[in-house]
């Protein structure tokens, strides 16, 4: 028996075997390539094609509309005058200041909002208690529209930046109390009890297991959170404040300088997707454990 | 155990290892009377009979039997995860209300805790006693070269297959120095080669270490190979069938697993097993027709 599986290997293990066994490795016939098959992998170089053809087919087409004049430049400005508006606004130092000061407002009030939902949230995925004395509180507060409560900040905080940062806060806060509750819950129960039969308890389990657990979901729910507060920041400064990204399209509209309004837009665009690209490329640096995240 | 089932146990021998003069050379473990009963809608629902038994010094006892018998339900009871509807556990005759270093346990499911390395999950029991780096660096040293990972201290557990975290698992339970290791079908995820390779360590480590092991599996090949006594156990409500005894002593390897004794054991076991499957199934489905 053994004699005869050795004599096999040496058999495949001559040159022509080798070339027969390369010759069906290749495939036989090239598969097509299918564009709609559920969760199937396309080559990098279709996806990329693809990916890039999403930004420039709208770029295309607002170049066409745009500079053939089928549309007013009142409502869509050509692509020249945004990026002369954009380096005109730069060099003049007028935009500068508001990046500055909403990048600041956006910080204070997502750092505010994550310092203090993140305790309670996995307080209220790991215990019951915690759960039941504060989850359907939450839950309720959560539907209420934030721009309902503006007319209450104001009242409350006034229009200078704690209003707006509040306003953030109050957008951001009871959402991620929620997320990170949920998170904290889909942490294996077995995890849990293999640390108690090693020997962890309370406050161990707490923070010698359960905290790191949830440690990537948590980067997640950072993630997801920051791009509403971008939401809250331009309501914030949209409805009353003299400074800011949000005010800076404000007050282009009220000039009719939609070319302005489009460079504020684009800001706002570029810098979520900077701040999203920040947290994908801190996430394998900072846990490296962590099971690679798609997306 | 109810006198009605143990008409039923056929191989049944008193454990002669007991000598009542001598305290240590008691049981390590004794389950009395111990029995899950959960309320549902329906009304109050058995999961496990009233159930006993006792297991001597560096003895591995596997519990085998169909899944849904409460075997699992057992172990974790035996455990402190899970509180008995009725009846006690006794480690060195202290009742277990509560999991601990005492009781190891190797999980079915993953359980190592991704943030680690290997290296450090060794050693979170000792840690978490707040043992000094060196004596708790010595344990991770001893059982990573135990179960043959010494070369994988710095690795994290997303970089190591099934059978090699099962492997840090096992060194896990063991660094902890417990009395008795749980093990709850270990290797149940792992595919057949692995499984086999896998029950040949635990066989080694066992021979080196000597640990008072309960094992539960489904696997009849798999409890034969590894104990000295089986408890077959069958569901609706799960209780202990039979109670076998498994005469191949300390020395056993891969031969054993084609040898007559070996086979006859496992045709006991699988015909316990098999005359109430179809019963089982039965149950199971007529539980599940709406009234």
């Amino acid at each position: 028996m053994h004699i005869s599986t050795s004599s096999q290997v040496t058999d495949t293990s001559d040159g022509r075997a080798k070339n027969a066994s390369k010759k069906m490795g290749a495939p036989a016939k090239r598969r097509k390539v299918g564009l709609f098959r559920i969760g199937e992998e396309i080559p990098r170089g279709l996806y990329l094609s693809i990916a890039a053809a999403s930004f420039l087919i709208p770029l295309i087409a607002w170049c066409v509309v745009s500079y053939r004049g089928m549309v007013t430049q009142l409502i869509l400005p050509t692509p020249t005058s945004v990026v002369q508006s954009m380096i005109g606004s730069f060099s003049d130092g007028s935009l500068m200041p508001d990046i500055e000061i909403s990048v600041e407002r956006i910080t204070l009030g997502f750092l505010s909002s994550a310092v203090l939902a993140i305790p309670l949230g996995v307080l209220i995925g790991a215990y019951k208690s915690v759960e039941a004395s504060h989850e359907p509180f939450v839950g309720f507060v959560r539907y209420i529209p934030v721009p309902a409560l503006i007319p209450l900040v104001m009242v409350a905080a006034g229009i200078g930046e704690p209003a707006k940062i509040l306003l953030i806060f109050l957008g951001t806060y009871f959402q991620m109390v929620l997320m990170v509750a949920d998170v904290t819950r889909q942490v294996p129960r077995d995890l849990i009890n293999a640390a108690r039969t090693l020997g962890a308890r309370g406050p161990q389990l707490l923070f010698s297991v359960l905290l790191p657990a949830t440690l990537p979901g948590l980067m997640d729910t950072c993630r997801t959170m920051i791009g509403w507060a971008w939401t809250y920041l331009v309501i914030a400064e949209v409805v009353a404040t003299d400074s800011g990204i949000g005010y800076h399209i404000m007050k282009a509209q009220r000039f009719l300088r939609t070319d302005e309004i489009f460079v504020g837009i684009f800001i706002l665009g570029i810098l979520g997707l900077l701040t999203d690209l920040a947290f994908k490329l801190a996430q394998p640096r900072l846990l490296p454990w962590a099971e690679a995240n798609k997306n | 155990m109810s006198t009605a089932k143990t008409d039923r146990i056929d191989r049944i021998t008193p454990a002669p290892l007991v000598h009542q003069d001598d305290p240590l050379a008691g049981p390590v473990l004794r389950v009395e009377d111990v029995a899950k009963v959960y309320s549902t809608k329906k009304g109050p629902l058995t999961v496990l009979e009233p159930t006993s038994f006792t297991m001597a010094t560096s003895e591995l006892v596997s519990i085998v039997g169909p899944s849904g018998c409460g075997k699992s339900t057992l172990l974790h009871i035996v455990g402190g995860l899970v509180n008995a509807t009725s009846g006690s556990v006794y480690l060195d005759n202290k009742e277990v209300t509560e999991p601990g270093r005492d009781l190891g346990m190797v999980f079915q499911g993953y359980t190592l805790f991704p943030w680690l390395t290997v290296y450090r999950n060794v050693q979170f029991g000792p840690m978490m006693r707040r043992l000094p780096k060196r004596g708790r660096e010595r344990m991770a040293d001893l059982f990573l070269e135990a179960v043959g990972l010494s070369n994988f201290k710095d690795h994290y557990p997303k970089q190591l297959s099934g059978g090699m975290r099962q492997r840090v698992a096992i060194a896990r339970a063991l660094a902890n120095a417990p009395r008795i290791l749980l093990m709850d079908e270990p290797f149940g995820a792992l595919d057949a080669q692995t499984r086999i390779i896998m029950q040949d360590l635990l066989l080694d480590i066992r021979r080196r270490e000597r640990t008072t092991t309960l094992f539960v599996t489904h696997d009849i090949d798999e409890a034969i190979y590894l104990s000295d006594r089986i408890f077959v156990m069958t569901a609706h409500p799960g209780h202990f069938k039979a109670e076998i005894h498994v005469p191949f002593g300390q020395s056993r390897d891969e031969s054993m697993r084609t040898s007559p004794g070996f086979l006859a054991i496992r045709k006991d076991v699988y015909e316990l097993l098999h005359s109430e499957g179809k019963a089982v199934a039965e149950a199971e489905i007529n539980a599940m027709r709406p009234h």
